[in-house]
């Protein structure tokens, strides 16, 4: 631990940032502030501020379009805003950042369509998720310690795949592979974990323990799920944001947006 | 790395290049039926230098997903370096007796261009056939991964590279003998080059390099790195999200590969004698993806089997009918992508 420590120190050259410092004095892990994009002339997301707080859950609803997988995109380093400001902590400008960078800072996403690494095990793909030193010359001599194993099997249990370790994992059920995925975000230990319709494609029984997953994970981890699956937000939701045409309509309790006339307009008006 | 029959294959094909090729070609009558003939000699050793480039082209295409078209290039570059070496110990020996290699005289000039400074002497030789492949991978890598410059328009510009250098290499003024390139050598440290001893000496270690390059290259497939690039080449931006600088891994294995191809062309021009800008066409370049795929992308005994398959077949297919080689490797490619899209050794793997 002290090496990785270390390591992340002397690596400023490489763009590593350390997560360690994150600075989340005020208790908001994620602060996003005016932001706009625009694809084309056509604004993905306008003037959208949101802040998030350290261990929320908080699920974010919105009807197709509504900017939602955008917002993801902005925070991670995929897409660049074109105005607004984004902060990790009090003090990391996620502007600034590669995506690589935000990752290793403690940012996680899960994508709206599985990506897991379709040609190695299960095992393999929670190792490479790994929180560990990334760079080239290390990873070329890493061995896993017991400690790291012992991580790796305690996700697997988690995620329900500890029968599968050595299974490849473009083998899985589709349920299995969100899972999967879900699995290698915790094995990088975010802060923060973005979870673009997790739920989608799984089973009933899966939606349900994914959901009691979610709950155990807020508190240590802070959450941010978008799910068009209203039965699975309403059984995790403490505050909802619901997006639309790429800023915020409305946020609170489950029973204050549904009772809002300009959420029903948007769901039921047309 | 390797399980029992894995060893027991690696080591049976040692004894066979270490110890029954150099008898039976040194140590027995030209006429004895177990005779090696310097033929041979040549052509396996030539076969060998392919299968290494076979190899470093696997390493980023099979294991990486980038394909690399100018790979031909890395391999001339080292050719060249070990090339200009050979002209200087020619000597005094050439057409003209004169202290420059021969088409410098032919051209008039004076004194040796800057670049065949120190060209005299090996160790120079022997770090150029490393940097200077090295380094154009690094350069040219650097701009084209960051600029994330994938797929077909990475294979794309790197045909591009290798035919722009070799139009450079044609001209007399770059100072490479032109067209004609580098030929004629007489010695290498002094040994004469000709002799069935030297080229014994640069068959074995041909072979050594080989089996250096394949126990390198196993390592770091199997290696948390290795299978960095393999998930690289299934879902780059995954790992990305897993917070790794995907371009520092995809530069590190493209210039890994770069100088083993220089390493490969540096070895390959003392055993044919010869090299010259056409080492630098395109074609070339895309004759050595095809053994890639011909063996099976994504193994590294499928790169040496491809590499040797296709090689052994050209040398018989060029002297039975000359003319018909090129459509013959062609419709080989068209074959393996349809039929065989993991190569020979995914068409060996079904059976076992
Ligand atoms: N790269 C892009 N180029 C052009 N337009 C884009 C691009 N990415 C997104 N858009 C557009 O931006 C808008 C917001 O898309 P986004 O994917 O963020 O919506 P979403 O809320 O995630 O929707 P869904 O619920 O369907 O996933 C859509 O109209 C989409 O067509
Ligand atoms: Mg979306």
């Amino acid at each position: 631990m002290t090496d990785n420590a270390n390591a992340s120190n002397e690596s400023g050259g490489f763009g590593h940032i350390a997560t360690e410092g994150l600075d989340t004095t005020h208790g908001v892990v994620l602060y996003l502030e005016d932001i706009s994009v625009s694809f084309d002339g056509f604004k993905a997301l306008n003037k959208l501020t949101l802040s998030i707080d350290v261990g929320e859950l908080r699920c974010v609803i919105g009807p197709n379009g509504a900017g939602k997988t955008t917002m993801m995109d902005v925070i991670t380093g995929k897409t660049r805003a074109d105005e607004g400001s984004a902060f990790f902590g009090q003090t990391i400008d996620l502007a600034r950042y590669s995506e690589a960078e935000i990752a290793h800072a403690g940012i996680g996403r899960k994508f709206q369509k599985p990506t897991i690494f379709e040609y190695h095990s299960v095992f393999e793909n929670l190792e490479l998720a790994m929180k560990a030193d990334k760079r080239v010359r290390k990873t070329l001599v890493s061995v896993l310690s017991s400690g790291e194993k012992d991580r790796i099997a305690e996700t697997m249990k988690q995620i329900r795949l500890n029968d599968s370790a050595d299974r490849i994992a473009g083998l899985l059920s589709h349920g299995q592979k969100q899972w999967l995925e879900i699995g290698m975000l915790l094995m990088q230990e975010p802060r923060l974990l973005l979870l673009d319709e997790p739920v989608a494609g799984m089973s009933d029984d899966e939606t349900e323990r994914t959901g009691e997953l979610f709950l155990s994970l807020a508190g240590k981890h802070s959450l941010v799920v978008v799910e068009h699956d209203m039965a699975f937000v309403e059984k995790i939701a403490r505050k909802i944001t619901v997006l639309h045409e790429g800023s915020v309509l409305a946020e609170g309790s489950m029973a204050q947006v549904q009772n809002d006339p300009k959420v029903i307009e948007v769901y039921l008006g047309r | 790395m390797y399980g029992a029959r894995g060893w027991a294959v690696i080591c049976l094909s040692s004894f066979i290049v270490f110890v029954i090729f150099p008898v039976l070609s040194l140590a027995t009558p030209q006429d004895s039926a177990f005779h090696i003939s310097q033929y041979w000699v040549t052509l396996l050793g030539k076969v060998m230098c392919f299968a290494i480039v076979a190899i470093a082209m696997d390493l980023v295409w099979g294991y990486t997903g980038i394909l690399s078209l100018g790979h031909g290039l890395f391999f001339a570059l080292g050719g060249y370096s070990m090339g200009m070496y050979l002209m200087r110990q020619i000597g005094r020996e050439g057409q003209y007796q004169s202290d420059l290699p021969d088409f410098m005289v032919f051209l008039d000039w004076k004194e040796l261009p800057w670049a065949w400074w120190n060209s005299d002497q090996f160790w120079w030789a022997a770090l150029l056939v490393v940097l200077v492949p090295g380094l154009l991978a690094l350069v040219f890598g650097f701009f084209a991964f960051r600029s994330r410059v994938k797929g077909v328009y990475f294979s794309i510009i790197t045909q591009a590279l290798t035919f722009a250098a070799m139009l450079l290499f044609f001209r007399n003024a770059t100072g490479f003998g032109g067209n004609n390139g580098f030929t004629d050598f007489k010695r290498i440290l002094g040994l004469p080059i000709t002799t069935p001893e030297t080229r014994m000496m640069l068959f074995t270690f041909t072979a050594f390099v080989l089996i250096a390059t394949l126990l390198l290259a196993r390592w770091i497939v199997t290696s948390k790195f290795g299978r960095v690039l393999t998930a690289i080449r299934d879902a780059e931006t995954r790992v990305a999200f897993c917070g790794y600088n995907t371009v520092h891994y995809k530069l590190a294995i493209f210039t890994l590969s770069a100088v083993i191809c220089g390493i490969a062309g540096a070895l390959y021009v003392p055993q044919v004698g010869i090299i010259n800008p056409s080492e630098m066409s395109p074609a070339n370049s895309i004759e050595i993806a095809i053994w890639v795929a011909v063996g099976g992308r994504g193994t590294l005994t499928g790169a040496i089997l491809g590499a040797g398959l296709v090689n052994f077949g050209k040398s018989y297919f060029t002297q039975a009918f000359p003319e018909y080689w090129l459509y013959a490797l062609g419709l080989i490619f068209i074959l393996v992508t349809l039929f065989l899209p993991q190569g020979v050794m995914g068409l060996l793997k079904k059976k076992t």
